[in-house]
């Protein structure tokens, strides 16, 4: 029992791993992590709301009938979505701004739809749980390193400290919209070569 | 006409829904590994981002602000766009049998596209008025065309090329993507 918990947790965290392994929700990934305070931000959102559909889904999953479970699990990711948005709007302003459309627009990330329909839909609440806390975590984990390799790069810091001393000239290329793209390509080439072996 | 002539241009080029924006990147990957599904999903793309810029702008105007219940936005636009698409399917699977074969299994996924709900949501955040609004959402929707048919045509070629194994397929797809955005980086000073 507890067996089968920790391995729905840990599929998430390198075997499943979301934006690397399943390629979804790739929008917020590229978008949001220009900088590691962002990418984290983001991340435990996602967390946050995944977690909450995954165990209402996974609860309500004898009652929905087949036919118009998506519309039904969009309304309850939808509700857990606002309910995220005003929380950080009343407690973490500043990132709210930041973050600013992608916020509601968990909403469409397919990794929350994604793992409603082909797990919590069919398991009992408890698995739920487990499954969107490690895809969650996971999710949360590659944001942030992407961050931090654009932020590292493109600005010279971590977190807002310089890594390099004053003579260091950023690599504004990583942190516009082409680098995104670029960086999360090379990094996917370098988790296929660990993969591999 | 100018400013919706500068707009226009804006969406398409500059503000890119794909490559500047980073919206509906999983169709962007998704469906570019052939050009007549790419070509599918942008024609799905206009026809659905029309109508729900439209739709959801009016909702917003008329009915969201008015009742001060904003906070719903979300839920509501996310519910429009929903039974729009289901609306548009079996609108045409009746009346226009020949187009539906043609977007058919791209409907139901747009969806969950989030460019589409995106620019629904850039049209509120920018205050457009109704028409700017609509023209804003044609061209965002003609910009994620011209962008995916472009990455398109790209991927057919790189397909025929022997690529080293562990850029194969998507990691390949998104640096190749990155190109295009830089290219696309060169309209920044247009408008």
């Amino acid at each position: 029992m507890a067996q089968s918990i920790a391995k729905e947790f840990t599929k998430g965290l390198w075997a499943e791993l979301p934006p690397f392994r399943l390629v979804l929700g790739l929008c917020p990934v590229l978008a949001v992590t220009q900088s590691v305070e962002n990418g984290i931000g983001m991340g435990l959102a996602t967390t946050f709301v995944l977690i909450c559909s995954n165990f209402l889904v996974s609860l309500l999953r004898n009652i929905i009938p087949a036919k118009v479970r998506i519309a039904c699990y969009i309304v309850i990711i939808a509700t857990f979505v606002t309910i995220v948005e005003l929380l950080m709007q009343a407690f973490v302003y500043e990132l709210f701004l930041k973050l600013g459309i992608f916020i509601p627009l968990i909403v469409v990330n397919c990794i929350v739809l994604g793992r409603a329909e082909a797990f919590a839909g069919k398991n009992a609440p408890h698995m739920a749980i487990a499954d969107g806390l490690g895809m969650g975590i996971g999710f949360t984990l590659s944001l942030g390193a992407l961050g931090a390799v654009r932020e590292s790069l493109g600005a010279g810091t971590i977190l807002g400290t310089p890594l390099f001393g004053p003579d260091f000239q950023p690599f504004t290329f990583m942190v516009q919209a082409p680098g995104a793209f670029v960086c999360l390509g090379l990094m996917l080439c370098l988790m296929n070569l660990i993969g591999k072996k | 006409m100018t400013d919706y002539f500068v707009l226009a241009i804006s969406c398409i080029f500059v503000n890119n829904i794909l490559l500047a924006q980073f919206l509906g990147n999983c169709p962007f990957l998704g469906t570019s590994k052939k050009m007549e599904t790419a070509a599918g999903m942008s024609m799905a793309v206009v026809f659905v981002l029309v109508m729900a810029g439209i739709i959801t702008w009016i909702t917003d105007t008329y009915l969201l602000k008015p009742l001060n219940i904003e906070f719903l936005r979300t839920l509501s636009f996310i519910l429009v766009i929903a039974s729009l698409v289901q609306f548009v399917e079996m609108f045409l699977k009746k009346s226009i049998p020949g187009l539906y074969a043609g977007l058919g299994i791209f409907l139901p996924l747009i969806t969950t596209n989030c460019a589409v709900m995106g620019a629904c949501l850039i049209n509120i955040k920018e205050e457009y008025t109704f028409l700017q609004a609509t023209v804003a959402s044609f061209s965002y929707a003609i910009g994620f065309g011209l962008a995916l048919v472009l990455f398109a045509g790209l991927r057919e070629r790189i397909n025929i090329a022997r690529v080293p194994q562990p850029l194969q397929d998507t990691s390949l797809g998104l640096v190749t993507a990155g190109m295009i955005a830089l290219s696309f980086y060169a309209f920044k000073g247009m408008v």
